[in-house]
């Protein structure tokens, strides 16, 4: 582990680590509502506040996170109207955002030296001081919002039509919900970058799926399983020399197949003991318990 | 306390100028053939469905002010079938008392008392914490009304409970659905056929073709679903309407 002697090492390590919770925890929301793709679309859409930001000399953290917002928004009214055009609308704004952004970037490529690339598909090891305390802000709240609204979070994304009869305030949590996917992808751009977001948010939870029962139990195994796939991302990226995003990315995916197929062989296994009486003392697995205390 | 004149839907009329008004501590059924506009009718008095003309009410307020929703239980026809991610019984059931909960306030002992007793009503206390996914489609809708009764509503209101549902379930719902009228709750239940409620309910509002054509005591069956052994195997052919409706 002597890669970690490094600063910008340890810099890399924490902007992965936080971005491995704090994408499965918005994550399990989009892949409840079957939206899985959505974090994809917001990540295109960016880009283009990335583009804002070097033309204008801002931050594109912040300006990223405006735009990121504004998109999500959109995004989030369009779905409320639940049009058959809305498919088509998502699209021109997704590929809007993302041909924005390239745009926009390469306008401003005269006026700075900035790697489109860095963006695309994450560049945590040039992470600043001040770029890993932005992320440690934005992540904390993001994780802050998705665990305490979890019970009314999760009501909406299981059931919209009840969670209205029940009077709860969907629209508004629909929109913050949005905008929270909004500052996860911006949190995430840095590790990952804006085309790998949306594995980070799908992947751990699907993994979660195969071993967990509940909602809350499969929200903390993905946020487990996030942590775990973007620390040995970087570790193995830091020893072997390898893209870090995508490498996070590949070691999630690999984490999955891991998890699917010991939960297929269990399954299996189980299956072979109902059938064949076993003796009392072999205690089946248990797999990770969800009971929900909230 | 449910009341109406309504007309609805797209540019196709679904329900043409129906009233109907539900008091406290009565149990209406709301009775017809599929595509009659017996769930839509239900759907519009709690706002779900957007009037075109008329006017919906509940407890005496307009269903777009209305905000005591913690006194509606409401129970869907049936979960989206298997949501992106595993949930528990149990997890399912509490979302039905954040109507009471209010935003960003912790559950108290009350809130998992109250979870706990609707488990217990539906029969399903055991099984709180297994992957609603995993139970039979009669497991799953008696989930679904625990959540209502979890937030110990005043007004149940029932889109198809029955629809489906196993004999051991109907049979437990039924006696969930006992006890609740008796601690005074109103119900208004959407069924295609009564079966095991029958004796519960007092009144029956039959809808055919978007209108009302009976309010009153519930009709008695005839012809083959006359015999109470009858064999009733979903999903079935069209509602044999003119035999049992004309009958009375």
């Amino acid at each position: 582990m002597s890669i970690f002697q490094y600063d910008f090492m340890i810099r890399a390590l924490i902007a992965a680590l936080i971005t491995g919770a704090t994408a499965p925890a918005l994550g399990v929301y989009l892949v409840q509502r079957r939206l899985s793709l959505i974090g994809d679309g917001i990540g295109h859409i960016a880009l283009t506040g990335v583009g804002v930001g070097l033309l204008t000399s801002h931050s594109p953290v912040l300006t990223a996170v405006l735009v990121a917002t504004a998109g999500a928004v959109a995004v989030e009214l369009i779905r409320q109207r639940g049009r058959a055009s809305g498919d088509v609308a998502l699209a021109i704004l997704f590929y809007g955002g993302i041909s924005g952004g390239v745009f926009l970037v390469s306008l401003a490529a005269d006026r700075s030296s900035t790697n489109l690339t860095a963006y695309l598909f994450g560049s945590p090891l040039s992470a600043s001081r001040g770029d890993v305390v932005v992320m440690a802000i934005l992540g904390g709240a993001v994780l802050l919002f998705g665990l305490v609204l979890r019970p009314w979070l999760f009501a909406i994304s299981q059931d919209e039509e009840y969670a209205r009869v029940s009077g709860l305030p969907v629209r508004t949590l629909n929109l913050l919900l949005a905008v929270g996917v909004a500052v996860t992808v911006t949190v995430a751009m840095r590790a990952v970058g804006l085309l790998l977001v949306s594995a980070l948010m799908v992947v751990p939870v699907a993994t979660a799926q195969q071993v967990s029962r509940g909602f809350a139990g499969t929200m903390r195994v993905a946020m487990l399983s996030g942590v775990l796939a973007a620390g040995l991302g970087i570790w193995i990226s830091g020893t072997r020399d390898t893209a870090p995003g995508a490498t996070i990315v590949l070691v999630a995916i690999a984490g999955f197949l891991v998890a699917a197929a010991s939960s297929g062989a269990l399954r299996a296994a189980r299956r072979a003991r109902a059938r064949v009486p076993a003796p009392p003392t072999s205690a089946p697995p248990v797999p990770v318990s969800a009971r929900d205390e909230h | 306390m449910v009341r109406h004149g309504v007309v609805a839907y797209g540019g196709r009329p679904v329900l043409h100028g129906v009233s109907v008004s539900v008091s406290a501590g009565e149990v209406v059924a709301v009775l017809g053939a599929n595509g009659s506009g017996k769930s839509t009718l239900v759907r519009a008095a709690l706002g779900l469905v957007p009037l075109r003309h008329g006017s919906a009410e509940l407890f005496g307020t307009p269903v777009r002010r209305f905000r005591q929703w913690k006194r509606i239980g409401y129970v869907p026809q049936r979960v989206g079938a298997g949501s992106g991610v595993p949930a528990t019984v149990r997890e399912v059931v509490a979302a039905g008392r954040l109507a009471r909960r209010g935003l960003l306030r912790p559950a108290r002992a009350a809130d998992r008392e109250a979870v706990d007793a609707a488990l217990a009503a539906v029969g399903l206390a055991e099984r709180a914490g297994e992957p609603v996914g995993t139970l039979s489609g009669g497991q799953q809708q008696r989930t679904l009304i625990a959540r209502a009764l979890a937030g110990e509503p005043e007004l149940l209101v029932l889109d198809e409970p029955t629809a489906g549902v196993d004999a051991a379930s109907q049979a437990a719902f039924a006696a969930a659905l006992r006890g609740f009228v008796a601690g005074g709750g109103t119900v208004l239940l959407v069924a295609h056929e009564l079966g095991p409620l029958q004796p519960l309910v007092g009144r029956a509002v039959v809808v055919h073709q978007g209108e009302i054509v009976h309010d009153g005591p519930v009709p008695r069956p005839a012809g083959h679903h006359a015999d109470p052994e009858h064999d009733h195997v979903h999903p079935h052919p069209p509602y044999d309407l003119p035999g049992l409706w004309n009958a009375q």
